[in-house]
């Protein structure tokens, strides 16, 4: 690969060029370095948050190209020339995106933790279907744990977004 | 966590990666989505050694377009590309077309941000006892093709399968491609067996194909995952079911044979009593379902 270099310290070194939020950024990274510890560490945009970092709890999801994925278990070098949307990404610059807003007039979260994460895979997921149904918003989150138990003002929230009410039995 | 060192390639064809990992012998490992050789090789501590380090060097297959697609081929069959994402499985036309169940089976993987990673080689060659592809894919007679800087060869999906995590796919192959031949099979179907409906590994999983003509099955595969070091077939339930007419104490019967067939662990999932008594009822269930579906 032409843009590795071998340190003194015999670790090889790579150079990549990842588009997010819009901006290409090109840092210095090693092999090992996950696309989570790039965003926050290199890149300062820790609204990505690092949970269980082994793909179960979904809190470091972003998009990669348009789709949700753990960036827990994407390496920095596997994203080079990849374009990541993370939550910094999400408000526009008039104001909070219409996910954002109705997570917060719908009480959708609680600690905050794994919010980041939830709006990712729901933004995912009205870009492409942008009247989901219940059903479907819990399958488009089924990868994002709360340990709050919030989830259902999160699907509320959510549906919110698509302007849907929720056809609620539980109050 | 963190995962120790390595060098990383991204060969851009697949003549380079073969020849990549002919040159680096044991020391190299493939690439593709990395879901599940990434976790497995995090550790918390210098000092506490990953469940599966890494080796010195990995390549990784994200430059290979070409092994990215799912077509017809006439003559041959469908072709899944080895780096088909599940979520591509799940939202190719193709496959929702002719083998819905393959679809479906994709669908019950993991968790939407891992189906967007994970890829159809890395399920395959990973060869966990649990993994949701293998079952339905050896029901439907998949076979696979394996390139190397030797050339290729191609096998049938059920021979790749040795041991828990233990493939004949040697260090210097690369799957390339899994193919699923035209069928005469009239219905499939795969049932997973988990803790929860997302992110959970299968307790047991069981996957049937079957040909059946005015009631009377002539022809059926029973492959039951989680129950066995590999993905086993259970010939005798199939032997059992051909040139029968459906009924349900049939279906019932081939549950149980089916179940004796099996040589399931007990561990935190699932006890072996638990597992085998699941293959009678998942066996019962798709049998079932494939016959009353009418397509693959």
């Amino acid at each position: 690969m032409q843009n590795a270099v071998k340190g003194k310290d015999g670790i090889t070194r790579y150079l990549v060029t990842i588009k997010v939020n819009g901006d290409e950024y090109t840092r210095i990274v090693k092999a090992n370095t996950l696309l989570v510890n790039f965003l926050r560490d290199e890149l300062d945009l820790t609204g990505t948050k690092r949970g269980c970092e082994l793909g179960d709890c979904g809190s470091c999801t972003v998009l990669l190209n348009g789709k949700p994925v753990d960036s827990c278990l994407v390496l920095a070098v596997e994203a080079d020339g990849q374009e990541v949307t993370t939550i910094e990404g999400v408000a526009g610059v008039d104001g909070l995106d219409k996910i954002q807003e109705e997570f917060i007039k719908n009480g959708g979260l609680q600690c905050g933790y794994c919010t980041p994460g939830m709006i990712m895979s729901a933004k995912a997921l009205l870009a492409k279907n942008p009247k989901p149904t219940e059903k479907e918003v819990r399958e488009a989150i089924a990868g994002n744990l709360c340990r709050c138990t919030g989830y259902v003002l999160i699907v509320k929230s959510i549906l919110a977004a698509s302007g849907q009410e929720m056809e609620t039995y539980y109050e | 966590m963190y995962i120790p060192d390595f060098e990383y390639y991204a060969p851009d064809s697949l003549d380079e990666a073969c020849q990549m990992l002919a040159q680096f012998g044991g020391r190299a490992k493939v690439l593709a989505g990395g879901t599940d050789i990434l976790p497995k090789a995090k550790t918390f501590s210098p000092i506490a050694p990953p469940q599966t380090p890494l080796p010195e060097i990995l390549v990784s297959l994200k430059n290979l377009e070409e092994l990215k697609k799912i077509e017809y081929v006439p003559g041959k069959g469908v072709v899944i590309g080895a780096l088909a994402t599940h979520n591509d499985l799940v939202n190719s036309e193709l496959l929702n077309k002719k083998y819905m169940s393959i679809s479906e089976a994709a669908h019950q993987m993991a968790n939407n941000q891992v189906r967007n990673r994970g890829t159809v080689g890395g399920n395959l060659i990973n060869a966990v006892p649990s993994a949701d592809l293998p079952p339905i894919l050896i029901a439907l007679n998949a076979s696979i093709k394996l390139v190397s800087v030797d050339g290729e060869r191609v096998l049938p999906l059920e021979e790749l399968f040795l041991d828990v995590c233990v493939t004949c796919c040697t260090e210097k192959e690369i799957l390339t491609e899994v193919v699923i031949p035209d069928q005469k099979m009239t219905g499939s179907n795969y049932i997973k067996f988990g803790a929860r409906r997302s992110g959970a590994l299968a307790i047991a999983g069981v996957a049937v194909a079957v040909e059946v003509e005015n009631n009377v099955i002539k022809d059926a595969r029973i492959v039951a995952g989680a129950v066995a070091p590999t993905p086993i077939r259970t010939k005798k339930a199939e032997d059992f079911l051909k040139g029968k007419e459906v009924t349900a104490e049939l279906l019932e019967e081939a549950g149980v044979i089916a179940s004796g067939e099996c040589k399931p662990i007990t561990d935190i999932r699932g006890s072996a009593e638990y597992r085998t008594n699941l293959v009678r009822v998942l066996t019962k269930r798709a049998l079932r379902k494939a016959i009353d579906q009418g397509h693959v």
